[in-house]
């Protein structure tokens, strides 16, 4: 089977490749960009892992919303992003070195770990064999989870409702739609007729309450 | 019904349930009535706390699970979970001139408690790991929030956003820890963690460390207190009590479930670990205490000197030990809440006061507050024959006999230090200079310190209820 060898160099080659731009390119909005392109090729390897809902959840959330959510800091913020990478080439040693060890630990790790045999036995969910994962998933959330669900949807509640009341201010001099008032509104109420007089436009008075 | 019918009961979870719908219907109300409904959604909170009190407590005897044993209700949860919905209510009371204030009256107060109760209800009655962490983060989420809900004031922001920052760190690693020990039993269920760790495998011993990691920093337990001063201190007053008294209660109770319940084959493991950390909180809390000049900083260093304390309950790992954490932490709730009564009642011409040196001389121009705090402070101090005394009696003598000597040792010199800056604050309100006359108290914050004084004082002539029920609610976790 060559083809999925071929696309796992594909997506990998390319995710390491972004993932590298992501650090080197000089505008911050290519960087998130390049992020967004490592998440979608790391997608694909989960998909060619058979892990089809992980690579489904990896878009939906990294792609959907931490990326998006990234793009609109960068362009709404004013970070002066050169005096951020100032200090690059003096943090360059210390960064090598920490990274140097973090890829000797992980050598080591993939090399002598072995995951002890006995964890399968002990395992208490069945792993079903006939179904898909998302199809798994989907028969246990809502029935054998379903208060893990629940309680989720209150974390998420109480996440709102902090959002609001740290955020929303009740500004005095917003203007703001009230449907009630636009309901109301009659044509007696928006309309006035006026005959103009040939050559000499309205009066200013009447101009004013126009714009009103 | 058919979640019945499928092994999933609702009864063990009704009190649950109703706060959590109330909540949601109280949330409606606010939010289609406007922020002028303040104090009529402060009130119903109030009446729902006290419900789902009367419903945990009419629940059937014996213990009752659920969802397929994620939830667990025996003593130890009722008792607990009555302790959080008191500390709780008492919180919403002690709030009452804080949301009366026009420039900030937000109904959502009273919401984000009454979640933030539902989250310890949750973490109290845990069974599993993922319960653990959910109930975890629904009573976190809230914190913060009410942490920085005066969010006109820096301090207040900062003590909600610093919360929230180190609050998450913890999270991850709990998580890790929880991910380690499912992946070294797996199962996620603490009889099943209990039934598979025999053996302390490294990398179960790895993931315990983190878990409980993740746990001390909730019970703001040393060397994971450093967020406690500046909450404390930024957080507005009330919110400070709130977090002194139902999170810590919360925190301790599944600290100890998780302990006891899921790793009882590796006590040995898990011993030296809560030693330490009790033995580092009780002289953090009381060397650092010394030295502060705001109230609020000090209760923190307090805080964190009695969450030692109460560790070395669940050190011992008996039953004995597992009912001196509960007498402790009852008594601690009293104690606390009584005294944040008080410094909430340090107001001079509206303006809230913090400075110990501000209750310079209150002996003489309020005797009776002054009579109340000095006896809050000798029963924090540990004082016979007050309710303090009692609640590091029965801790200690769980240690000495689990044959933990070098820890009660230690723990009664710290104590002895602790004693030292309490003394000072009634040195200031006895024999220095008396300031001028503070604001008459509220009426509801005479309430709580009335009760709460009351209890503290009277506890040793009558203390036979609170011990028989901590010790049945210890039993039920054995």
């Amino acid at each position: 089977m060559i083809l999925p060898a071929l696309f796992f160099y594909l997506f990998a080659g390319v995710c390491v490749a972004s993932a590298v731009m992501v650090i080197v390119s000089r505008n911050p909005v290519h960087s998130v960009l390049f992020l967004i392109l490592a998440f979608v090729n790391a997608s694909g390897l989960f998909v060619l892992m058979g892990a089809e809902f992980l690579g489904m959840v990896l878009i939906f959330v990294y792609v959907g919303a931490v990326a998006t959510l990234f793009l609109f800091v960068i362009m709404m913020l004013d970070v002066d992003f050169t005096e951020l990478r100032s200090g690059f080439l003096e943090y360059l040693p210390i960064g090598l070195v920490i990274g140097g060890i973090f890829l000797f630990e992980l050598l080591l790790t993939v090399g002598f770990w072995v995951i002890n045999p006995g964890v399968a036995k002990s395992i208490t969910a069945a792993i079903p064999t006939n179904v898909s994962n998302t199809e798994a998933l989907g028969l246990v959330l809502y029935t054998r989870y379903i208060h893990y669900f629940q309680l989720a949807g209150m974390v998420l509640l109480v996440a709102m409702i902090g959002a609001i009341v740290l955020t929303l201010r009740h500004k005095a001099n917003v203007k703001r739609q009230d449907i009630n008032v636009q309901n109301a509104r009659t044509p007696e109420l928006a309309m006035t007729v006026r005959k103009v007089a040939s050559g000499q436009g309205l009066q200013d008075a009447d101009a004013a309450e126009w714009v009103r | 019904m058919s979640f019945e019918s499928a092994g999933y009961p609702l009864q063990p979870v009704l009190p649950e349930l109703v706060l959590a719908f109330g909540a949601m219907v109280l949330l409606m109300v606010g939010a289609y009535r406007g922020q002028g409904t303040t104090k009529l959604v402060t009130a119903l909170s109030l009446c729902l706390l006290v419900l789902t009190g009367v419903l945990e407590w009419m629940l059937p005897a014996g213990k009752l699970t659920t969802f397929g044993g994620s939830f667990i209700v025996d003593d130890f949860a009722r008792f607990l979970k009555i302790l959080a919905l008191i500390g709780s209510a008492a919180t919403l009371v002690l709030s009452a001139e804080f949301l009366s204030d026009p420039s900030r009256r937000i109904f959502e107060y009273s919401i984000l408690v009454l979640l933030s109760t539902l989250g310890m209800m949750v973490l109290i009655s845990a069974g599993d790991l993922i319960m653990l962490y959910l109930g975890l983060e629904l009573m976190s989420l809230a914190l913060y929030v009410v942490a920085a809900s005066n969010r006109d004031n820096a301090k207040s922001v900062e003590a909600g956003l610093k919360y929230f920052v180190l609050g998450a760190l913890s999270s991850g690693m709990l998580l890790y820890g929880a991910s380690l020990i499912y992946g070294f039993t797996g199962t996620v269920s603490f009889a099943g963690v209990a039934a598979a760790a025999k053996t302390g495998s490294v990398g179960l011993v790895f993931g315990l460390v983190f878990l409980l990691a993740g746990l001390c920093f909730k019970v703001s337990a040393v060397p994971f207190h450093m967020w406690t001063p500046d909450v404390y201190e930024g957080a507005p007053t009330p919110v400070t009590a709130f977090f002194a008294s139902a999170p810590k209660v919360a925190a301790l109770a599944v600290f100890t479930r998780a302990a006891l319940t899921a790793f009882p084959g590796i006590v040995s493991q898990w011993q030296q670990i809560i030693v330490f950390v009790a033995i580092a909180s009780m002289v953090l809390g009381s060397f650092a205490a010394i030295g502060q000049k705001n109230i609020k900083r000090l209760m923190a260093y307090s805080s964190i000197g009695h969450m030692g304390f109460a560790l070395v309950g669940l050190a011992a790992g008996t039953v004995e030990g597992a009912q001196g954490v509960l007498v402790y932490i009852a008594i601690y709730v009293a104690m606390t809440l009584g005294s944040f009564a008080i410094i909430l009642a340090m107001k001079r011409d509206g303006q809230a006061l913090e400075q110990i040196s501000d209750f310079a001389g209150l002996s003489r121009t309020n005797p009776l507050l002054a009579f109340f705090f000095a006896m809050l402070l000798f029963s924090l101090a540990g004082i016979p024959p007050l309710a303090g005394f009692f609640a590091k009696f029965y801790v200690f003598v769980a240690a000495i006999k689990a044959g933990l000597f070098t820890l009660a040792v230690i723990g009664v010199l710290a104590s002895v230090v602790g004693a030292f800056y309490y003394l000072t604050i009634i040195k200031v309100m006895y024999f220095d200079e008396p300031l001028e006359k503070l604001d008459p108290m509220r009426l509801e914050l005479r309430t709580v310190l009335a009760v709460a004084g009351i209890f503290n004082i009277f506890f040793f002539a009558y203390p036979g209820p609170l011990v028989s029920v901590a010790s049945s609610a210890a039993k039920s976790l054995f």
